[in-house]
Parts: structure tokens; sequence; C-alpha cells
């Protein structure tokens, strides 16, 4: 069944390059810095990742930084926790909307 | 030994071995024509030899003994999912008294200053202790791989004072700081026994600094992937098990997944046999190459043959085998140190395992 997404294209990603490879250039040496070890482990950052690849929705990186954490030994009790936390703060930033819906309403109800 | 045997498997949840199952797998020579077979995408045909050549090792040869390796045999109270041994409760071979003896003799006559213990668990060996002494007796460094069960079982808890009074290096089996992938990887009911042994022997001195009593942790993937950068894993692994139980340790060793025996046949069950191989191919790393574990051991199994490593051991590519002309010795009984210093390693697709990322031995990885 064709879909929009499949996984054989998250391998083309570096195609990015071919009609503009300085900028894709700079984006994978920039992305390549972000992952490297710093003041945050490769591992810490990998789950950071994790979640934000949940919050973002993009299937290609939750496919790439499930394996990558797990490469860096993470299990999935770990990972579901990333899940955990992901939820969290994407359900708490609509509950946190709610005072929007309070003051729009205060501005026009009894 | 049997009641002892039953005694160090109790609470662990065991799994038929391929010997048990006759499974094809089982055999050597099934295992090296299964990776022979696998399509490789790369332009050296997925040959080691012709990567080897790249990295300017190529014939691979020993450049002296450090470490002799003996393997006790295939008796083990685990059976864990990855185990390239195949060993078990089931399994009965164990060195003989004479085979141990044979080999502490080797020991005493050379200047090896290493003698490396591994099996199965080796502490189900009846001989075990009479060569931990003996070795000791003759200054050599003693290194035994423990899967830590063993010890955490009555039969065996008076082993980790053994170990401090014979001041013997532990080299021991945790794949994860965790139970879930621990009891993956070892079956469950290991993690919590693995503790406890841990705990034990912290307390007998070992990996608390300054005693001298070393002790290394060791980590397999629990999957088809590569292991984790050894140093950066060791960092999390101490905060971890400080945090989770107060244990400490000296070293933290991350070891490839070699594609033989047990994991072999995962690998084949779960579709991820080509993938994985694939992987390992394109991770030959020249410089772990010139690091691999082979050129400095010299491996010997629980009935005296000799081998290039406790991989090619349980693939049964005997040094007697070798096409090197003349062939270097086959059996402890023959044992020449210039021959094997200077022998012919035997390879095929498997020692891609080794040679892959960060590089992977017994003393973990190579770079």
């Amino acid at each position: 069944m064709e879909t929009y997404y499949d996984p054989a294209d998250l391998a083309r990603f570096a195609q990015l390059g071919e009609h503009a490879p300085a900028l894709a250039k700079k984006f994978f040496d920039y992305y390549g810095a972000v992952f490297a070890d710093g003041a945050l482990s490769a591992r810490d950052k990998a789950l950071i990742a994790l979640g934000a690849a949940y919050a973002v929705q993009c299937p290609y990186c939750i496919d790439a930084y499930t394996q990558e954490t797990l490469k860096h030994g993470c299990d999935l009790e770990q990972l579901t926790e990333v899940t955990h936390v992901a939820a969290a703060i994407r359900g708490g930033a609509v509950l946190a909307h709610a005072a929007q819906m309070k003051n729009a309403a205060s501005k026009v109800g009894m | 030994m049997e009641d002892k045997l039953s005694s160090a498997s109790r609470g662990l949840k065991l799994a038929p071995t391929l010997a048990r199952r006759g499974s094809p797998l089982a055999g050597g020579a099934a295992q090296l024509a299964r990776l022979a077979a696998v399509e490789i995408s790369d332009p050296r045909g997925g040959a080691f030899d012709a990567h080897l050549e790249r990295a300017g090792l190529a014939p691979l040869r020993a450049s002296g003994i450090e470490v002799l390796q003996l393997n006790l045999g295939k008796v083990c109270n685990q059976t864990c999912v990855h185990c390239h041994v195949d060993a078990g409760p089931e399994r009965t071979e164990s060195m003989s008294r004479e085979t141990a003896e044979l080999a502490l003799r080797v020991l005493a006559q050379s200047d090896i200053p290493t003698l490396d213990i591994t099996g199965g668990a080796p502490e189900l060996n009846p001989s075990f202790e009479w060569i931990v002494r003996e070795a000791r007796r003759l200054g050599r460094h003693v290194m035994h791989r423990c899967n830590l069960t063993v010890i955490a079982s009555r039969p065996f808890s008076h082993l980790p004072q053994f170990f401090s009074e014979q001041r013997v290096e532990l080299v021991c089996s945790l794949p994860h700081y965790r139970a879930l992938n621990t009891d993956r990887q070892r079956g469950e009911g290991v993690y919590d026994s693995s503790i406890a042994a841990l705990k034990a022997l912290n307390a007998q001195g070992y990996g608390v600094e300054g005693s001298g009593l070393r002790l290394v942790l060791v980590t397999n993937p629990v999957g088809a992937f590569l292991p984790a950068a050894q140093a950066s894993a060791k960092l999390e692994w101490r905060r971890e098990l400080a945090r989770l139980h107060g244990i400490v340790f000296d070293e933290l060793y991350a070891i490839t997944n070699m594609p033989i025996s047990r994991y072999l046949e995962w690998l084949e069950n779960s579709g991820q046999l080509e993938r994985y191989l694939q992987l390992l191919v394109d991770s030959f790393n020249p410089a772990a190459a010139h690091g691999v574990m082979c050129r400095t051991t010299l491996s010997v199994g629980w009935d005296g043959r000799l081998y290039d490593c406790d991989f090619n051991q349980m693939l049964e590519l005997e040094l007697g085998e070798s096409d090197e002309s003349p062939p270097p010795p086959r059996h402890l009984r023959e044992f020449e140190l210039q021959a094997l210093a200077t022998r012919r390693i035997r390879t095929g697709r498997h020692c891609f395992g080794c040679t892959a990322g960060a590089g992977s031995s017994c003393g973990g990885a190579t770079t």
C-alpha cells in the first residue's frame, strides 16, 4: 500500500544536499556537533531527541532515536518514560491553555 | 556436582541449548556456512581477510602469547540468549584434572603472564579452585570470567573470600544496570541474583578504591546493534549502580555480540542476520583490527585442544587444521611457545564482530 511515509526514505535524508549542498553541509555539520558528547552526554541528548520526536510526531525521528537510545544501552522501561514525558508536556500545554479559555469567557460571560 | 549445579540454577529461568534441541547450528561448520551464505553489499565481498589487507594486517599473525585462556567447559547454571558457547546445565563437556594439570605445566614452563579462566561457568568445574591456586602459586595474574549468579548460590558462597585471598581479577557479566534487559538476555531471575553477588564482592573489597581487588563488569547489547561507547557508558553505570544499589566497580567492558551459536540463531529467527552482518562489515575499523585479542591470546578448550580465541574454539576452528605449513601444535601436549607465538590466525566472517566500531575483545573495546 502506498503511504506518505516510507521507512526507506530515512536513508535518503542525506540527499537533502542535492540542490543546496552548502546549506546541507552546514546543517549536517551542526547536527553532528549538537549530538556529540558535551555538557550533556550523547546518550542524554538521544533521549531528549526521542522526546522531541514524539512532540513533533516525526516517524523518522522516532525510528532513528529509538534505535539510537537502544545503542546507548537504554531499556524499554526508560524509553517508555520518555514517551510519558512527551505526553505530559503536550497534555500539560493543552491544560495550561485553560487560562486563555477562562480569560476569553470572563470577557463576555456574566 | 549435579546437586551444586541444580542449586546454582535455582530461581533462574532456563531454555534448552542448541545441542539439546539437535539444532543444525550446534555445529561449527554449519554456523560458518550460514555466515558465508549471507549476501553482503561490500566491494570486498564481505571477505574478512580482504579488509585485513586494507588495514595492512594480512595475513593476520600472532605477535606473542600474553594470555593463556582456559575454557573449563560448557557446563553453566544459566542459558543466556546470546551465548556463543551454547552453554547450559545439560552440557557435560568439562575439563578433566589431567588436562588442567597439563595446562598448569605449560604455564609453569613458559613466562605467559596471565591466565584467563572462562567457560561455561568455570566455578562448576571440580578443578576450578585448584587451577586458581596453582596459577597464583606460579606468580601469574589470574583473570576469572564470572557470571555472578553462580557465586550467589549457597554451594559457592565462599568464593568471594577465596577470590580476594588469591587476588583474582574478576570480569563479571551484567548486560545492564537494571533488571529488564539483564533478564531478557540472561534469563529471568539473573538480575536479582547478580546484584546480590556484586554486593557480596563489594563487601569483600572488590571494586573498592585502594583495595587492589579489581572488579570489571561486562555489557553486551541486548539486541542487534553495536555496544554503547565504553567510556561514557561507564560513567552512567557508575552513577546508576551507586544510586540503585550502592554498588561500586572499577571498569566496564562493552563487548560486541558475536554472530555465532545461540546469538546467530536469535538473529536468524528474528530476521536480522543479514542486517547485523552488514552492520559489522560496514563498521570494520582498521584501528580496532590492530588490537584484536587473538594476536596475543592462546585459547585452550576443555579437552586441551588449542585455538586462536574462544569464538574460533566454539566454531571448532582448530589450530591443528590450519592451512599453515607445518600446522601449529594442536593440543596442550604438543605446546611449543615459538610456533604458537607467531602462528597464522584462522579467520572468517565472524571476525568482523571483533573489528566493528570501537572494536571488541575479552578486554572490551580495542581502540
